[in-house]
């Protein structure tokens, strides 16, 4: 019995854990691809230096609430800045759709110009972001650092195995559940909300019944970017800032708004979460849960391990590529890309 | 007659001598290449590195020894530590534009092997790297023109395993930074380790710069040991895997290398890795106090490693200009290991004019330098280490090996 147990904790803390925050952060930046592709019709690949540029603003003013010595522990001072971080980039967003995507809407260019584009802009806030706060790592987590200690929890419970919960971890479940629930909301009771989604499903019909097409692509990009902070933002406390794997970010988000079905945002949260989940569960080397399981000799000398950790990116990319190939429209019937 | 002969000879041999001395007069100004990441991932290190080479240099030129009074004058050049090809045209600009006599260098081991392969060897002058350490150096076809100040990680590694031993630590997990270094470090530690009777768990690689290693210290720790060695760099993807095991409570101690060695692992990760071993070249020898206080004085505020090693690159290739008695590319080749090793008069740190003088006397030297310079048949140093434990915040000596 006590064995099961361990077995339990051990896949708590090395894998369910890990990926449930992990796949909340995926969802969070997912919905964001998907309400773009949803209502302005391209992939927007600028989206994870999107989430670049809003974390540096939330650093910085991070940075600056620590040295006036204002916090809220025990949780991160960056929960503070996050407003901040999200009206900056509410207002790039805004500029970049002014000045680059709005010419190409007003001349119908084909979606894959809009792609294009949207590379260019990613090279662009990519620059800003390394010239403003550098290439290198930034550590702006503070406030305690776990709910729930390895030490702790083997001396409460008596196990041999540990389990720890971190506050970073705990903090993006809650913000997420809190967005998504509140997202949610907007779309399905607002008349902005309705008003989006009709958009989003028929165009014509929706321009013909009085929707104005500029406040809901306005709509579209301040949702888009204040989910880009917070998603953003939570990887960063979660694991580390740093330019350039906010960029790396984007093949695992678009392999989850893609699986989920794009355009669906309740597609984007599941897929976030399948995601994550396969990349942790197949690069986990099952060896020690085996132990508590299995008699000794029946468990492999090997570590019980599908694939390297190396290969933790390809996994997204397989499931992108299955997906596209069995069934385009993703788990909850999205559109075509 | 036969005095008259006599005397023609000892007339010829003066002026011959004579020729010889204003031939080093005319040529006073030698240069000396010093080719070091001064941009990339060890920028830091490497102004203190260069600048102690560099004071080894200006020593033998003060001293108005050297040759009889030539002047070295030192040539930097940008390794760029991990850039290959930007490594070998600053090497080439050296050589062939700048026409030095001598490299001190390169660096990382990556970029010391395509210029010492490419550059150096082919146009027959002569490297002494002060931190390359990869084993695969010690085995490249360099026909006797490469030389290191730093041991090779192959001892590292058989050090570390001794260590661990020592420390009563038998099973163990492994993971590298995935370059010439981790691999090369963490391949000589495991099958040292291994020899001593000792079980590596599990080996896995780490790319640096990642923002989270949960997965591969999942990976690691379902291998069941109780220790990890982490072979990686302190600034990078070594600190987060320590980082993310302490997070999960995956390990009770870990073992490190030398790139993981510095005060800022312990600022970063606090008391939890009190107790953690580990290894780093180095000694408390007379020569490294010495040129502490020598460092200091010539206005090298740092404590960086490979400083000293750098001084030793530095001078090895100064007296071997004189014991040569010519600032030449292949007699500079043929001296180096003369004045290295023994017979002779041991040299310490700032004991170059001593050196230089009986040199010029037609005596014999065994360069000591600050990290007891002794170089084996393909011309690298033994080294010795010291074994590290981090106690109350703090890194503390436990022994030189």
């Amino acid at each position: 019995m006590e064995d099961l147990l361990n077995a339990i904790v051990l896949l708590c803390n090395f894998v369910i854990v890990p990926a449930l925050a992990y796949g909340a952060q995926l969802a969070l930046g997912a919905l964001g691809v998907t309400l773009i592709y949803g209502i302005l019709r391209f992939s927007n690949f600028a989206h994870g230096d999107l989430m670049a540029f809003a974390t540096m603003i939330v650093i910085l003013v991070t940075w600056v609430l620590q040295d006036a010595g204002i916090g809220i522990a025990p949780l991160p001072t960056a929960l503070l800045a996050l407003p901040v971080g999200i009206l900056g980039a509410i207002a790039i967003s805004l500029v970049t759709d002014r000045w680059v995507y709005r010419f190409y809407r007003e001349r119908k260019s084909a979606p894959v110009t809009f792609v294009i584009a949207s590379i260019g802009v990613m090279f662009m806030l990519n620059g800003i972001v390394r010239v403003v706060i550098g290439p290198d790592d930034q550590s702006f987590a503070d406030g305690s650092r776990f709910l729930l200690e390895v030490g702790e929890f083997r001396e409460w419970t008596g196990l041999k195995e540990g389990l720890a919960i971190k506050m970073s971890q705990a903090l993006t479940l809650a913000v997420a559940v809190l967005c998504v629930g509140a997202l949610f909301y907007f779309l399905q009771r607002t008349r902005a909300g309705k008003a989006m989604r009709a958009y989003s499903d028929n165009e014509d019909l929706a321009l013909l019944s009085g929707v104005d097409p500029a406040r809901v692509v306005f709509y579209a990009w301040v949702i888009a970017a204040a989910l880009a902070t917070i998603a953003g933002t939570l990887y960063g406390l979660d694991k580390s800032f740093k330019p350039f794997t906010y960029f790396q970010l984007l093949l695992p988000i678009f392999a989850a708004a893609i699986v989920g079905g794009i355009g669906q945002p309740l597609g984007a949260i599941v897929g976030g979460f399948i995601v994550a989940f396969s990349e942790v569960m197949i690069t986990y080397a099952y060896r020690k849960f085996l132990l508590y399981l299995l008699p000794q000799e029946w468990v492999p000398d090997g570590l019980v391990q599908l694939l390297s950790t190396d290969y933790k990116f390809a996994i997204s990319f397989v499931i992108l590529v299955v997906v596209l190939l069995v069934r385009p429209t993703g788990v909850f019937r999205g559109k075509v890309i | 007659m036969n005095r008259y002969f006599k005397k023609t000879l000892m007339a010829s041999a003066a002026l011959l001598g004579l020729a010889m001395a204003s031939n080093a007069m005319a040529q006073e100004d030698i240069k000396v290449g010093v080719i070091l990441g001064f941009t990339g991932p060890i920028e830091s290190l490497t102004p203190d590195m260069a600048a102690s080479a560099e004071l080894a240099m200006k020593e033998a030129s003060d001293s108005g020894l050297l040759l009889g009074g030539a002047t070295v004058t030192p040539i930097r050049a940008d390794s760029t530590c991990v850039d290959a090809a930007a490594a070998t045209a600053g090497a080439e600009r050296l050589i062939t534009s700048d026409n030095v006599v001598a490299i001190v260098g390169a660096d990382c081991s990556g970029v010391t092997t395509a210029i010492a392969e490419s550059v150096a060897i082919p146009n027959g002058v002569v490297m002494v790297s002060p931190s390359a350490t990869s084993p695969a150096l010690t085995t490249i076809t360099d026909n006797g023109y490469f030389f290191r100040t730093a041991p090779s990680d192959a001892r590292g590694g058989e050090v570390l395993a001794q260590i661990v031993m020592d420390h009563g630590i038998t099973n163990v997990a492994v993971t590298y930074t995935n370059n010439d270094y981790g691999k090369g470090l963490a391949d000589s530690f495991s099958a040292a380790f291994v020899n001593m009777g000792g079980t590596v768990a599990a080996t896995a690689a780490h790319e640096d710069g990642k923002a989270d290693y949960s997965a591969e210290v999942a990976a690691l720790a379902a291998s069941g040991a109780d220790h990890l060695a982490v072979f990686g760099y302190v600034d990078q993807g070594g600190k987060g895997i320590i980082q993310t095991s302490l997070d999960t409570g995956a390990f009770q101690g870990f073992i490190l290398g030398d790139g993981m060695i510095g005060q800022s692992l312990i600022d970063n990760l606090g008391d939890g890795i009190n107790g953690t071993i580990g290894n780093v070249p180095g000694s408390d020898s007379e020569g490294s106090k010495t040129f502490d206080v020598l460092a200091r004085d010539g206005g090298i505020e740092g404590d960086g490693p490979y400083r000293a090693e750098s001084y030793d690159a530095g001078a090895l290739i100064m007296l071997a200009i004189q014991a040569g008695g010519s600032a030449d590319r292949a007699s500079i080749q043929a001296n180096i290991m003369n004045v290295a090793n023994a017979p002779g008069e041991p040299i310490g740190p700032g004991e170059l004019a001593k050196a230089l003088q009986i040199l010029a006397d037609g005596g014999d030297v065994d360069y000591v330098g600050a990290t007891n310079v002794e170089l084996t048949e393909v011309g690298e140093t033994t080294g010795s280490y010291k074994e590290l434990i981090i106690e109350d915040g703090a890194f503390k000596t436990l022994s030189i090996r």
